[in-house]
C-alpha cells in the first residue's frame, strides 16, 4: 500500500503503456525492455516490485464477462455492525473477485463468477442462506465499455 | 433473490459463450492469476500444460480474436495509485434510450466501465451503470455534472455510490477450485 511513493520513469511507463497490447511473443518482457531502452531484468524486477507493493494486481489477461462462464454483480443491504462478518463470508468464496462497501442502502457490492450459470445460482443461494440476507443480483446484459485501462495522470 | 429470474437472465446472456476446448480451459486456469514474471512466460505455461510454446501463443491470440480475452497487459490497482475516489454511477433511463446513453457516457476517458443491467423492482430501478475512478470526491462529482450536461441526462434519476471499504479485489476466477484466502479487509482507509 505505498501509492504515495515516488515512481520511477520506468515504473510509470510499465504502469501506463502496457495496460493493453502486452506482447504475444516468446519474450514479452525483453520486447518491452527494448521499447523502453532498459534491460529485460530491469523490467522483470520492476514488475515484481510493483506487484509485491500492490500497485499491480497482475500481468495477464482480462476476460470479457459472459464469454468464459457466468458472472454477476450482486448487492446486499447489511447493518453496519454486521458488515464485516457478512463480508468475511462472501470473501470466503473463491468465486468472488471484488467486494466493496458502498454508500447506499445496498451497502455491500461484490462480483461473483462461476463456470456455469447453475453453479453461480447455487453459490448465490448458499450465500443467502449463510448470511441470512437477500442478494440483489444484477447480471450484465449489455456492455458499452469494459476496462480497457486508462491513461494515468501522475501530477 | 429470485434465482429463476436470474437463471433466465443468465441464459439469455450466455448465448454468447465462447466454444472452449479442454486445453483452452486449462490454459485459462493457468493464467487467471497472472503470467509468470520470467524470460519465457508462455513457454513456462506450455510446459505446465504439456503443449508447446507456439500453441500457447496461438491459442491466446485466438481467444483475443474471439473477444474472450478483452486485453492482455499490466492490470493496475487504481486505489494504490492515488485514484481513491471510486464511484459507481447508476441511472434509471428509459429502456429504449439505454444504448444511446451508454454510448454517450462511454466516450469519455474517465469512464472505465459502462453496462446495462436489469432493474429489480421495487428495490432497484437503475438500469445503466458506469464506473468513474478519480483522485478525489470533488473531482468525480464535477465530472458527473459535466456528463449530465454533455449527454443530456438532466431529467433522469441517478445515484452515486462511492466506495468505502474494500473487502476484496483480484482478477475473476472462472475455473479455479482454490479456496478463497483473502483477508477480510484489504483497505480500511475510506475513499476521499
Amino acid at each position: 500500500m505505498s501509492g504515495e511513493r515516488q515512481l520511477s520513469e520506468l515504473e510509470r511507463h510499465l504502469l501506463n503503456d502496457y495496460q493493453h497490447g502486452f506482447p504475444l511473443s516468446p519474450t514479452p518482457y525483453a520486447d518491452m525492455a527494448e521499447q523502453l531502452g532498459v534491460s529485460e531484468q530491469q523490467v522483470l524486477d520492476s514488475l515484481e516490485r510493483l506487484q509485491r507493493e500492490g500497485l499491480v494486481s497482475r500481468v495477464g489477461a482480462v476476460f470479457r464477462p459472459n464469454r468464459v462462464g457466468a458472472s454477476t454483480l450482486a448487492a446486499m443491504s447489511v447493518a453496519e455492525e454486521e458488515l464485516e462478518s457478512v463480508a468475511k463470508i462472501i470473501n470466503s468464496y473463491p468465486h468472488v473477485n471484488h467486494n466493496y462497501e458502498r454508500e447506499h442502502e445496498f451497502n455491500l457490492w461484490f462480483v461473483a463468477t462461476a463456470a456455469s450459470e447453475a453453479e453461480l445460482c447455487s453459490v448465490l443461494g448458499e450465500m443467502e442462506e449463510r448470511t441470512s440476507h437477500t442478494i440483489l443480483a444484477l447480471p450484465l446484459l449489455e456492455d458499452f465499455h469494459i476496462d480497457l485501462g486508462f491513461d494515468l495522470q501522475w501530477t | 433473490m429470485d434465482m429463476k429470474t436470474l437463471s433466465q437472465q443468465l441464459q439469455s446472456i450466455n448465448r454468447h459463450l465462447a466454444e472452449l476446448d479442454a486445453v483452452d480451459d486449462a490454459m485459462i486456469r493457468a493464467i487467471e492469476n497472472g503470467l509468470p514474471l520470467c524470460s519465457r512466460p508462455y513457454a513456462q505455461i506450455a510446459d505446465q500444460l504439456g503443449i508447446d510454446e507456439p500453441e500457447v501463443l496461438a491459442r491466446l491470440a485466438a481467444l483475443q480474436q474471439q473477444g474472450v480475452i478483452k486485453r492482455m497487459g499490466v492490470v493496475v490497482r487504481h486505489r494504490e495509485l492515488g485514484y481513491r475516489a471510486n464511484a459507481m454511477l447508476v441511472w434509471d433511463v428509459p429502456d429504449d434510450r439505454v444504448g444511446e446513453l451508454g454510448r454517450c457516457l462511454s466516450q469519455y476517458d474517465f469512464i472505465t466501465l459502462c453496462y446495462r443491467r436489469p432493474r429489480v423492482m421495487p428495490d432497484w430501478p437503475y438500469n445503466l451503470f458506469c464506473m468513474i475512478h478519480g483522485k478525489s470526491r470533488e473531482d468525480v462529482l464535477q465530472r458527473i455534472d459535466w456528463l449530465i450536461e454533455q449527454c443530456h441526462l438532466e431529467s433522469l434519476p441517478h445515484h452515486v455510490l462511492f466506495s468505502r471499504r474494500r473487502f476484496k479485489q483480484r482478477g475473476a476466477v472462472y475455473r479455479s477450485d482454490r479456496k478463497g484466502d483473502e483477508p477480510v479487509i484489504q483497505d480500511k482507509r475510506y475513499a476521499t
